[in-house]
This record gives C-alpha cells, sequence and structure tokens, in this order.
C-alpha cells in the first residue's frame, strides 16, 4: 500500500485502474472530465490493459458499457449533471438488464440557469432507475467505495449498476493523500469478473425482447429483489474488504455521537466532515447533538434509519438538491422509513449547498440551532436565509 | 440613431481564439443587413462557441449541448418572421447534436447555422471532436491519435439537403461577413461552417495552419448552383482547401409548407379554433 496525493476524480480513475477495468467508454463533461483523462493516460502508458473509447455522448457511452457488460466485460464510466440525464433512458436499462457496472458520477447542478457547482440534483433525479448509489464524503472513501462497489454488483445474487458519486470541485478537484492498496490485494479481493455473461459464446440468448403483462411484472420483480438484497451483502463484502484492505467503510449509515443525542442531522457526501466538527463543538458547548452519513441512498437504508431514530428526539436531513412540492428527497425517505414506529422523531427537511454554495460550519450551526428549537417539517431553503447573500445573487 | 448589436458582456474566450472573427463577422453581417436586433434571435448549444448569443444585445438561448437546433426550430416555427442564427461548436452540432443538424437541413427550415469548428472540444479542454484530424493526438486520444474517419460536414449537408452551404475562416472576417449575409438572406436553411482556430487545445489546425490553406472559390470559377462539383469541391482537404460558397438551391421552406402558417405566424393569428373547424364542431 501506498499513499498518493490524489483529488476525487484521480481516486475514482485510480480505483478504476485497480479493479482491472476492461472497457471504459465516456464523454467528457465538466468536472468530470479528469476522470477520464486520467484513464486514458494509463491506457495510453500501458498502467491498464483496458479498451478506451470516447463515444460521441454519454447515452452511446453507458451503451457501450452495457453491451461490453452484457458479454462479460468490466467496464466503467463516469459522468455528471446534463450528461447523466441523458443517459436516463439507459439507466433503466442497466437495471432491467441486470448489467453489473460501476459508473462514477460528479454530482453538479443541472440547468437551467447553468451551473457546475456540487448539488445532489442529478442523481437524485435518477433514483428510481434501479441503480445502487454510494455518496461518499473524502477522496479515500470514493476509492475504497468504488473498489466495493464492484465486488457487490458482480456478486451473482445482485448483478444491478451502481453510481458512485463525488461532489463537484469539493472532491472531484481537491486533492487530498489517498491510501492506495496494491494491486495484488485488490486482486484477492476482487478477482476477475464472473465469465457467466449475459450473452456467452455458443449459447443463442436475446437481449430486451418484448414481454406481455405476463411476464413483463416478474422481470420488474427481480430488479426489486435484488435491490433487497443489496444491503445485507454490502455488510458482507464491506467486512471482506476490511479485511483485506484494513479499513471500515461503516454500511449505509454512519453516525456519530449519536447515543445521548437530542437532536441529529443526516447528511450526504462532502457536508458530513463539516458536520462532524460542528457536532463537536456543539457538544463542547453542552448540546447534545450528533450527525449521521447517509452513504448509502439506493437502497434506502429503512432498518438503520428507524434503529437511529429510537434514541433521536429530533432528527434533519440535509439535502443538497431539492423536489419541487415534496420535502428534499433524503427527508422524505426518513419521514417514510419511520412511519409506524412508536414515539417518533421529529424531521426537518434542510436544503443547502445547491448550485455550489459553500456549505461552512456556520451554516450547519444555523441548522443545527434550527433543529433544535423547531419541528416544523420544511423545507428550509437555508442558502436564501443567509442575510443579504438574497439580493447579492439575485 | 446608430443601432448597437453587442451587449455589455465581454467575450471571456481566450486571447486569439477564432471565434473572435465569428463574433465580428456576425456583426458586419446584422449591420449590412440592417436588422432591429429585436428580430434577430440567437440560439446556441454548450462549449465556448455556444456563449456566442451572451455577447450580443438580441434575443438569446443557450440551451443544452447538441440540442440548438431544436430550439431555433421551435422558435422558427412560432414565429417565422424572425431571423434564427444557430451557432454552436463541431462538438455540439456534428456530434453529439449532428442527427438534430440533419434533420433541419432535410427540412430546408430557414434557420442560419454557423458552426464554428475547431476541430476539438475547446470547453472540455481538449479531447477529440467528430472533425479532429486523423493521428491527431488529444487528451482523449493520447496512444494512437485519432483513429475514427472525420465527419465531412459540408458533404454531409448537401446530401441531408441543405439549400445554403458555405465556408468561412475566421482568419477572414470580411468573407465570412458576406457568406453570413447571404446565408440570412437565404429561404432556407443555411450552414456556415468556419474554420475558427482553437488557440489553446489545437495546436495541429491552427490560423497558420489554415492561412496557408485556403483559397476561394469564387477564384477558380466555382458555380454553387451545380451540386456534382459541389460535391467534389466538398472532398478537397489537404494542401489546398476551398472557403466560399459551395451551393445555393431554391427549394420551398417547411414554413412555406405548413398549414398552420399560411395565415402568418403563430403570435399574429387570433387564438382559438381555426375557422373551418367551425361546422365540426355544430356537429358534435
Ligand atoms: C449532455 C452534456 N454532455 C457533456 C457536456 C460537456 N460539454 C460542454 S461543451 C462540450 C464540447 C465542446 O466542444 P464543441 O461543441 O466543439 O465547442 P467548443 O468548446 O470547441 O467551441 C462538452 C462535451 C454537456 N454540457 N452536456
Ligand atoms: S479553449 Fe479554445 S475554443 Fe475555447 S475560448 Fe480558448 S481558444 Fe477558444
Ligand atoms: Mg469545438
Amino acid at each position: 500500500m501506498v499513499f498518493k496525493v490524489l483529488s476525487g476524480n484521480g481516486a475514482q480513475a485510480e480505483a478504476a485502474r485497480l479493479a482491472r477495468v476492461q472497457v471504459i467508454a465516456a464523454y467528457p463533461i465538466t468536472p468530470q472530465t479528469t476522470i477520464v483523462e486520467a484513464l486514458a493516460e494509463m491506457v495510453a502508458s500501458g498502467e491498464l490493459k483496458a479498451q478506451y473509447v470516447k463515444v460521441e455522448s454519454e447515452h452511446s457511452a453507458l451503451q457501450v458499457c452495457l453491451s461490453a457488460s452484457a458479454l462479460g466485460a468490466r467496464t466503467y464510466s463516469a459522468t455528471s449533471s446534463q450528461g447523466l440525464l441523458l443517459m436516463h433512458e439507459l439507466l433503466h436499462w442497466a437495471s432491467g438488464q441486470r448489467t453489473p457496472m460501476v459508473l462514477g458520477v460528479v454530482n453538479r447542478a443541472v440547468a437551467p440557469p447553468w451551473n457546475i457547482g456540487a448539488d445532489h440534483a442529478d442523481t437524485m433525479s435518477q433514483r428510481d432507475t434501479g441503480w445502487i448509489q454510494f455518496y461518499p464524503e473524502s477522496n479515500q472513501e470514493v476509492l475504497d467505495t468504488v473498489l466495493t462497489a464492484y465486488r457487490l454488483v458482480e456478486d451473482p445474487e445482485i448483478r444491478l449498476p451502481a453510481m458512485v458519486t463525488e461532489d463537484a470541485f469539493y472532491l472531484s478537484h481537491t486533492f487530498e493523500p489517498v491510501d492506495v492498496p496494491d494491486p495484488e490485494t485488490v486482486d484477492r479481493f476482487l478477482p476477475p469478473k464472473d465469465a457467466r455473461a449475459i450473452l456467452r459464446p455458443g449459447v443463442v440468448s436475446r437481449l430486451g425482447s418484448f414481454t406481455g403483462p405476463d411476464h413483463y411484472v416478474g422481470f420488474r420483480h427481480q430488479v426489486a429483489e435484488a435491490m433487497d438484497r443489496v444491503l445485507p451483502k454490502l455488510q458482507e463484502v464491506e467486512s471482506e474488504y476490511a479485511r483485506r484492505i484494513g479499513r471500515v467503510l461503516g454500511g449505509p449509515l454512519v453516525g456519530y455521537r449519536t447515543e445521548d443525542a437530542d437532536a441529529v442531522l443526516l447528511t450526504l457526501g462532502t457536508t458530513s466532515t463539516t458536520a462532524r466538527g460542528v457536532v463537536d463543538d456543539l457538544r463542547s458547548s453542552g448540546r447534545k447533538v450528533g450527525m449521521a452519513k447517509l452513504r448509502v441512498f439506493r437502497p434506502f437504508p429503512v432498518e438503520a434509519v428507524r434503529q437511529l431514530a429510537r434514541t433521536v428526539g429530533r432528527i434533519g436531513v440535509l439535502d443538497r438538491s431539492f423536489t419541487f412540492g415534496a420535502l428534499g428527497p433524503a427527508a422524505s425517505e426518513v419521514r417514510s422509513a419511520l412511519y409506524g414506529i412508536p414515539s417518533p422523531p421529529s424531521v426537518t427537511s434542510f436544503l443547502s449547498g445547491i448550485g455550489g454554495r459553500d456549505v461552512g460550519p456556520q451554516d450547519l450551526r444555523r441548522v443545527f440551532e434550527a433543529l433544535l428549537v423547531s419541528e416544523a417539517p420544511g423545507p428550509r431553503w437555508m442558502d436564501l436565509e443567509t442575510s443579504g447573500e438574497v439580493a447579492a445573487h439575485g | 440613431m446608430k443601432v448597437v448589436y453587442k451587449s455589455q458582456t465581454k467575450a471571456t474566450w481566450c486571447p486569439g481564439c477564432g471565434d473572435y472573427g465569428v463574433m465580428a463577422a456576425l456583426e458586419m453581417a446584422f449591420k449590412a443587413l440592417k436588422l432591429p436586433p429585436h428580430e434577430i434571435v440567437l440560439v446556441s448549444g454548450i462549449g465556448c462557441s455556444s456563449n456566442l448569443p451572451h455577447f450580443f444585445k438580441t434575443y438569446g438561448f443557450h440551451g443544452l449541448h447538441g440540442r440548438a437546433v431544436p430550439v431555433a426550430t421551435g422558435i422558427k416555427l412560432a414565429n417565422p418572421s424572425l431571423t434564427v442564427v444557430v451557432a454552436g461548436g463541431d462538438g455540439d452540432g456534428y456530434g453529439i447534436g449532428l442527427g438534430h443538424s440533419l434533420h433541419a437541413m432535410r427540412r430546408n427550415l430557414d434557420l442560419t447555422y454557423v458552426v464554428m469548428d475547431n476541430e476539438i472540444y475547446g470547453l472540455t479542454t481538449g479531447q477529440a471532436s467528430p472533425t479532429s484530424t486523423l493521428g491527431a493526438k488529444t487528451k482523449s486520444t493520447p496512444l494512437t491519435g485519432v483513429i475514427e474517419a472525420p465527419v465531412n460536414p459540408l458533404a454531409l449537408a448537401l446530401s441531408a439537403g441543405a439549400t445554403f452551404v458555405a465556408r468561412a475562416f475566421s482568419g477572414d472576417p470580411k468573407q465570412m461577413a458576406d457568406l453570413l449575409v447571404q446565408g440570412i438572406r437565404h429561404k432556407g436553411f443555411a450552414l456556415v461552417d468556419v474554420f475558427s482556430p482553437c488557440v489553446t487545445y489545437n495546436h495541429l489546425n491552427t490560423f497558420d495552419y489554415f492561412r496557408s490553406r485556403v483559397y476561394k472559390l469564387e477564384s477558380v470559377g466555382h458555380d454553387p448552383t451545380d451540386p456534382v462539383a459541389a460535391f467534389r469541391r466538398t472532398l478537397e482537404w489537404g494542401e489546398r482547401i476551398p472557403t466560399g460558397l459551395f451551393y445555393r438551391a431554391e427549394r420551398p421552406t417547411y414554413e412555406d409548407l405548413e398549414p398552420a402558417l399560411k395565415d402568418g405566424p403563430l403570435p399574429h393569428q387570433r387564438a382559438g379554433f381555426p375557422p373551418d373547424v367551425d361546422p365540426l364542431k355544430e356537429f358534435y
């Protein structure tokens, strides 16, 4: 193992290299571009034995990966924002066809108006496409998550696609030391992809057949069942990762100082690191607060959230995106997960960091303060509550 | 009163970018045509080149990557009295959006499409584009260089049914302005492909590269009404590359043939049922 100074994008590329991906198809988009540039370089230098193709759109990129994966290759692609939205049709296809694959997504705001800042609206709006979704908070976690994601999705009981996201610029373009496991260790954790491809030489079969109402529902239900197996399987995969590589990822919901907390804030991605610091500060001034990082958004970790809620009076959910006409996407899920438990905590939806707005400690302190005084469901657009800023930003 | 076409927004292209020449030529063309700015709509996709509408005081629409042509189609169909100019890059119009470009040509909508063809993806910092030269080493082709045959936009436009097909060079804004004037005046789909070098990421197809190669079609007596001669000219590439008007033809535009527009632009028509469905209403 060796420490390398990597950006989040560098960590994605490094993980794809360690996973020995065989086919990479991508289309450039800011801020994803440096991932696929790094991979193009690795392929050119011979460091990675893979086929790299820059296609004419994200739609084609995902389709190339889908077909290659169906034929048994381990594939990788990465995108962001509009690129992910353009893939939408094929996102459904990937899960429906039971294609194990990993896609890096740099979370960026969607247009209009144009904006390239961090924002989860791109992946949140794809939550119903049958993809597993991970939201890491550091470059190290990006690398570890990509590697575990491959092992998870290629498991014969899962065979679903997964996206591993990174907050635009906060991770994608920010460098930190990353502990990069050596290739042999990774090989033992992640053996070559199961050769039982969907399409095999000598076995005539078809993909995308027409099905009537008699059969269609059965196929859909199989996807749902596979999704239900993801969280238990993830636990196995992460234990194996900890055993071989030595790092503990912590499952779908990673709590911090939640045991005796009156109020807990749920976060996704990079705001988790900031929230942990703010929890420490508030604790030292006697406020009983905690936080929990939602690492996996699909499948939604209902049980883990219910477990957390047993001891907590108030839950705040910090979404870096929005759903018009409803609470923040994660907040809605949390509320629904808690339905029916005895004396459930209140749930407040906070929206913050939209379109790349910085979410600093002072912003999270305001969130905690609001959470400690009110049980109103929200959603509260915290970015607009910063005095003076609304006018300044039009 | 002097009409101002340029907006207060300063172009943010790299110093020396070919797109400055296109901006200058477009302004010259608008001036020559004496078009009121409120009757012009500039539509673009995404790319360095697609930032162009911000720099003009006309109507503007900065749409999705590769989707400028459908935006322009909607605008033109709603109000054919507007002058609609589409502007964008080679990646935008000949790559991700190529399908739209071909269908608009086939329909012969009265649009003018200016493609700032720099043979590279500028905005995403230097990947191969559909017009990149074979063998060109870019960030997406570091080992072998480009191994895909480049798109020939002018030949494609001819075969797709564009009725005005021209090529300009950013190093000659006067010629470009003249072609733009003709293209905007032309009733039907006008493609003006412009060599507009990316000085930052394309070190192969530079100003000097084009300057030493381009020659004007009118200097060799090319007949732009002859489609076969035009097609032959579109295949010329290498030491000598033609610029100017390759082809022009008269053909009814989509708007001319669309029954809903025979009483003029939709905004000027009375809303509601057209008069000839009244008997139907009575019947029911
Ligand atoms: C769906 C989608 N994919 C990718 C991008 C990222 N992107 C922005 S501009 C561009 C290509 C730019 O090349 P070109 O059209 O030739 O314009 P230039 O910058 O060279 O003028 C790409 C890939 C995007 N905005 N939307
Ligand atoms: S990157 Fe290239 S195309 Fe973009 S503004 Fe700079 S010179 Fe022009
Ligand atoms: Mg270009």
